[in-house]
């Protein structure tokens, strides 16, 4: 079964090409994460899946169906979660569900959806002060509203603190235990290998190289540091030549 | 899909997004203030410059000279006549602000100087010359029994009030949609609610909807202040009143979504309001008629939906019109609205 199936997807901004010939397949109820560093054409490929952007060449298919005719289905089975999206300040934790919520003709309630992100006590304060990681707990449950098939994740946790991420990782495991499919962006390692099963890594618009991340890592050969472990991060080091974050 | 929807106990999306709208609102004191406020203080301080009863005193000055004191004593007595003595060389710019509207040369005869274009110049003028000639023992033929009446519904700030009502629904709803909507363009909300199941009509329809609760006491601010701080009378029915107010904030919200549609900053929907209200404020009968205009211009400024809206107004306030008598006012006002709410729809930038 398809969860997310594209093939030579090219997008360009004028001369610049951000995505060019990128193919990929997620089956269903797999976590499968878009690896590389900022620039790469991450956001621009999740955008074109999420049926945000419409590409230049190449064919998209979501959960076996395409974008073209099949938008209204298709948004009632996504969980969508973009990178810069900040909820409005000035309504409660549980007006923002409440609204996301009415959107979907199936799903979850308040309380489940609550309790899921832990914000539970959080529920009559406005989204403008909670903290960012409870911001991002709060994007991530108005995305689970639909009780969705697939849950697309735009660098769900740039920015937060290690405990902040922690919590949000181990609710996506949750979705995936319960059969959930997720297809996210990331520039950190350790996200990509706790959290996927597979990875591709993309560069230039390009994927350089795709599979579970352990396999990716033993691909390089022998650990040339002993005391090293090897990680995601020298699998894209030797093949580009760079760190996945510049410092 | 012949499954009953489940909501999980949310209302309808339009409810839903009209009440987010309005929450927003209701928590933003300024924007509560000066929604409110403004139409007020606006009405105040056009009932302090156009006092209801009695008219303003003709002002002259008179330049120092031989006869300047037998003038000054003569004038001094007449009715709705003030005196102010101008020193030499002042006088053009005494006339020039208004400081005074005449100026008389005491000389034998005196001299007048004025500018006939102007009402009140010419009214002291006539003020001045019948008391100088009567003092000088001009003797009337037979004077008239004056019976000093004044009709509510007459006056220069009866036509103003409703004015200011068309003024309040254009200006909250267009720069209420307006600058919602361009705050959730920049904030990336529109971009991620269109990444959800809602639908954009309506989205768009939950905009202009949920200033329509707002509309009620938006305008019943300024009536009511007309009605019972100025002795305003309303003279036509309260359910016509509320349709034409409805019918035109229904084509401003239109009009503030359309301006609204592809502005991607606060400068740049700001600069398109003003481009599109800042005519109408003084083209379509706000604060003085716009039958001033020449007729050349006048299809062009009756097809404006304020001057529509101002129009309806003031014939169903003053004039007690029924509805039917002011379709076509409702009819440009309709096509305003309809016209810009299927364009925006069509042009919208959702990212």
């Amino acid at each position: 079964m398809v969860g997310v199936r594209c093939t030579n997807l090219v997008k360009r901004y004028g001369d610049v090409v951000a995505v060019d010939g990128l193919s990929l397949s997620v089956p269903r109820g797999e976590c499968f994460g878009l690896l590389g560093p900022n620039g790469a054409g991450k956001t621009t490929t999740i955008e074109i899946l999420e049926g945000l952007l419409e590409p230049d060449a190449g064919d998209v298919e979501i959960l076996g169906l395409t974008w073209k005719g099949h938008e209204r289905e298709l948004r009632q089975r996504l969980g969508v979660q973009l990178q810069e999206t900040q909820l409005a300040d000035k309504l409660t934790v549980e007006e923002t569900l409440r609204l996301f919520r009415s959107f979907y003709h199936r799903g979850r309630t308040i309380d489940e959806l609550l309790r899921i992100v832990e914000l539970e006590t959080k529920r009559r304060s406005w989204v403008g002060k909670l903290s960012g990681g409870q911001k991002q707990r709060l994007a991530v449950a108005c995305a689970l509203a639909g009780d969705p098939d697939l849950l697309f994740m735009d660098e769900p946790t740039t920015g937060l603190d290690p405990q902040s991420r922690r919590q949000l990782w181990e609710l996506l495991a949750r979705f995936r235990q319960q059969g959930g499919t997720i297809l996210l962006t990331t520039h950190y390692m350790d996200e990509a290998e706790t959290l996927c099963d597979r990875v591709a890594i993309v560069d230039h618009g390009k994927v350089i190289a795709e599979g579970a991340p352990r396999e990716l890592i033993s691909s390089l050969g022998a650990p040339r540091v002993v005391t090293h472990q090897g990680t995601l991060e020298d699998v894209f080091v030797a093949l580009t030549g760079r760190h996945l974050r510049e410092e | 899909m012949s499954e009953p929807i489940d909501r999980g106990g949310s209302s309808h999306p339009l409810i839903e997004l009209a009440l987010a709208r309005l929450r927003e609102f209701g928590r933003e004191p300024e924007a509560v203030f000066w929604t409110f406020i403004f139409p007020m203080l606006m009405s105040v301080t056009m009932a302090l410059a156009f006092p209801g009863s009695g008219g303003k005193p003709a002002v002259v000055g008179i330049e120092p000279g031989a006869h300047a004191a037998a003038i000054r004593d003569t004038l001094a007595h007449a009715p709705g006549v003030t005196v102010r003595d101008i020193p030499a060389g002042d006088e053009p710019r005494a006339l020039r602000e208004g400081e005074v509207h005449l100026l008389i040369v005491p000389t034998e005869p005196p001299v007048y100087r004025f500018d006939p274009a102007r009402d009140e110049s010419r009214v002291a003028r006539l003020l001045v010359d019948n008391a100088l000639k009567k003092a000088a023992g001009r003797s009337d033929p037979w004077s008239a029994r004056e019976e000093p009446v004044q009709i509510a519904g007459s006056r220069y700030v009866d036509w103003l009030i409703p004015g200011i009502v068309g003024l309040t629904i254009m200006g909250t709803s267009m720069w209420g949609i307006g600058f919602s909507i361009v705050q959730s363009r920049m904030r990336k909300l529109l971009k991620r609610l269109v990444a959800s199941p809602m639908r954009k009509s309506e989205y768009l329809l939950a905009q202009v909807g949920g200033r329509m609760v707002l509309l009620a006491p938006e305008v019943a601010v300024p009536l009511l202040f007309g009605v019972f701080v100025l002795g305003m009378p309303i003279r036509g029915s309260l359910v016509a009143l509320s349709v034409v107010c409805l019918v035109g904030a229904l084509a401003f919200g239109s009009l503030g979504l359309l301006l609204a549609s592809r502005a991607r900053t606060f400068e740049a929907i700001s600069g398109l309001m003003n481009f599109a209200m800042v005519p109408m404020w003084i083209l379509s009968g706000v604060f003085f008629s716009s039958s001033n205009f020449p007729d050349a211009m006048q299809p062009a400024i009756q097809a404006l939906p304020l001057t529509a809206l101002n129009n309806a107004l003031r014939s169903i306030v003053l004039e007690g019109s029924p509805l039917q008598s002011v379709g076509r006012e409702l009819a440009v006002l309709g096509t305003w609205g309809i016209g810009g709410f299927a364009l925006a729809l069509r042009i919208f930038r959702w990212r």
